[in-house]
């Protein structure tokens, strides 16, 4: 009975041992709680709750605001894929806009992200990168609103273009204004995340490419664009993400001709039509695209980039 | 900014160390600086015209100061910012204290569930504003709550939490996790040692995490029309109702002042960041 066991290291600092191991027994219990309930209750009535509300909602074919429901089913889901109803050409059309601004912000936000990550002078990198997302800071409202003037028939664009003999364009309330506020929107975001991706690009691979015979093409195409697709991928899911969901451009740009699914879903809640089952199908349908993207972006995707 | 581990091979220095002085002429630089003219021309172009004594602001009709007097005698425009203030500010204040805990929750331990949780916590940045504010709408009317100021400020606060929870969780992985302990060893109660060390190695994070909540909660429109009523009307919201309808030079005034405060917060806020990764560095 007597054999001597070597104290185990965990036993050792206890210097004051029921009492006190009762009391911390609790507090690992309740701190915890303390720390995390608060939050945790928040988010639950304000925001698991209402998404659990919605979807039924969504399941009761042409509920409105103050009328006896008629029964659950999935008519309203039926209704949006139906051919002949309007609802899926706002759906393609959103996703038509998403896609189209998702590649512009690409095309655009690549080459800045390049040169701020790889060759502007290593001092100035986060000054620029700051001043590039400055705007970001900035309403997103105004910076739509900005762009009524500028793209409006007697707005500055056709003054410019008037002035050096050009013809003008009537983009405001079309598509193009769209995706011409989405990019603009949009655009910091993808410089940011490509940034962080192409800031960890090794160089040296870049030199033994140049040294090994590759033209500067190549090495971008079988060095930079390999090591850097898990961040374009971030940064794409998350433009893409975000311009699906974006309610102020196409609305204040876009016209009446560019019905967005968020326009479309304001409409049904805030608008004449009042039909919140449908409006509410359609917001299940969007959070289940963006969760459809996210799912992509954890397996694609640079998660340290975002 | 991981510190550099044993296992690091050194980096070989190259062989001949190019000059870094001005920055080569290429076509990246010209683009470069034709993206940083896109982004900042909508705002320039504000500003410009809100200096414009013409109505119709395509024309230059000589500089003048009467958009922003109009500013000044517009009721439903100070009325607005009063009420977006309130919600910030309240919203800002209840999540950093809610944001933070859930983050040093989140760090600090472990248990079932707890995958679920941080799911959840991170909902807010990834559900489109509009199934946010349509959700909300509607559980707040199947529980018969009216709506006023105090719901958009519950609203904001799901999504200023989040934002607060997230930055405050980066400065936390970043943080050295033994200064807590040293103070507990040293005999101070856990609530000594978070206030008096875990709080002030968070503090750059939580006011950052902050900045960012208010301008977010400042600039959203969605949320806010959804669960305003019929009482309440922040700014995003006058302003939308007046810009849907064409241009008003009146907001490009108001755009130019929101323009410039926002920049000032975003100054404040880089400069959080930047003193608190110098004090890191040299610490």
């Amino acid at each position: 009975m007597s054999t001597t066991l070597p104290p185990s290291p965990s036993a050792l600092p206890e210097k004051n041992p029921a009492q006190s191991s009762w009391g911390r027994r609790l507090g690992k219990l309740v701190q915890p709680l303390v720390l995390l309930a608060p939050a945790g209750l928040w988010l639950l009535v304000l925001l698991v709750l209402p998404t659990l509300l919605i979807l039924e909602l969504s399941l009761i074919p042409g509920f409105r605001l103050g009328q006896s429901a008629g029964g659950y089913g999935l008519g309203n889901y039926l209704d949006i894929f139906r051919p002949g109803n309007p609802y899926l050409q706002v759906i393609l059309r959103s996703l038509y806009f998403a896609i189209g601004s998702t590649a512009l912000t690409l095309l655009l936000g690549f080459p800045v992200a390049y040169w701020i990550a790889v060759m502007a002078p290593a001092r100035w990198r986060n000054l620029l990168l700051v001043g590039f997302v400055l705007p970001l800071w900035t309403s997103s409202l105004l910076r739509a609103y900005a762009w009524i003037t500028i793209l409006r028939p007697t707005g500055l664009l056709n003054g410019i273009l008037g002035a050096i003999g050009l013809p003008g364009q009537d983009w405001l309330n079309r598509s193009p204004a769209v995706f011409i506020g989405m990019a603009y929107s949009f655009l910091p975001y993808m410089v940011l995340i490509l940034y962080a991706s192409l800031e960890k690009l090794d160089k040296r691979l870049l030199e033994a490419a140049s040294d090994l015979g590759a033209t500067p093409r190549q090495a971008f195409w079988k060095v930079t664009v390999p090591q850097t697709l898990p961040g374009i991928a971030a940064g794409g899911l998350l433009v893409f993400i975000a311009s699906l969901g974006d309610f102020v451009v196409p609305e204040l740009l876009g016209g009446a001709s560019s019905m967005t699914i968020s326009r479309f879903i304001f409409n049904q809640f805030l608008g004449a039509t009042r039909n919140w089952g449908l409006g509410s199908s359609l917001s299940m349908i969007l959070i289940f695209a963006v969760s459809v993207a996210i799912a992509l972006l954890i397996k694609y995707g640079d998660r340290d980039a975002v | 900014m991981s510190e550099p581990t044993l296992l690091e091979e050194p980096v070989p220095q190259p062989p001949k160390a190019k000059p870094q002085g001005k920055p080569k002429l290429s076509w990246q630089m010209l683009f470069s600086v034709l993206m940083y003219g896109f982004m900042y021309f909508p705002i320039l172009v504000l500003a410009f015209y809100s200096f414009n004594a013409s109505r119709f602001s395509s024309n230059w009709g000589g500089f003048s100061l009467r958009w922003y007097g109009s500013l000044l005698n517009d009721s439903r425009i100070q009325g607005a910012l009063a009420d977006s203030l309130t919600v910030a500010i309240t919203a800002v204040v209840i999540s950093a204290v809610l944001g933070t805990m859930m983050a040093v929750g989140l760090a600090k331990f472990r248990f079932p569930g707890k995958g679920l949780y941080r799911g959840v916590s991170y909902l807010p940045l990834i559900i489109p504003d509009i199934a946010i504010a349509v959700a909300t709408l509607v559980f707040l009317v199947s529980v018969a709550i009216p709506l006023s100021l105090w719901t958009i400020t519950a609203a904001h606060i799901v999504f200023c939490l989040a934002y607060i929870a997230v930055v405050v969780s980066t400065r936390l992985a970043g943080m050295n996790p033994y200064l807590e302990e040293a103070a507990l060893d040293l005999g101070a109660t856990p609530l000594q040692a978070f206030i008096k060390v875990l709080l002030p190695e968070l503090m750059p994070g939580i006011l950052s995490g902050c900045l960012l909540a208010f301008v977010l909660s400042m600039d959203d429109l969605l949320i806010s029309s959804f669960t305003a009523g019929g009482g309440a009307n922040t700014l995003p919201m006058e302003i939308f109702s007046r810009v849907r309808t064409g241009v008003k030079p009146d907001i490009n005034a108001l755009s130019v002042i929101l323009i410039l405060a926002s920049g000032v917060l975003a100054f404040a806020s880089e400069y959080i960041r930047y003193k608190s990764t110098q004090r890191r560095l040299q610490g």
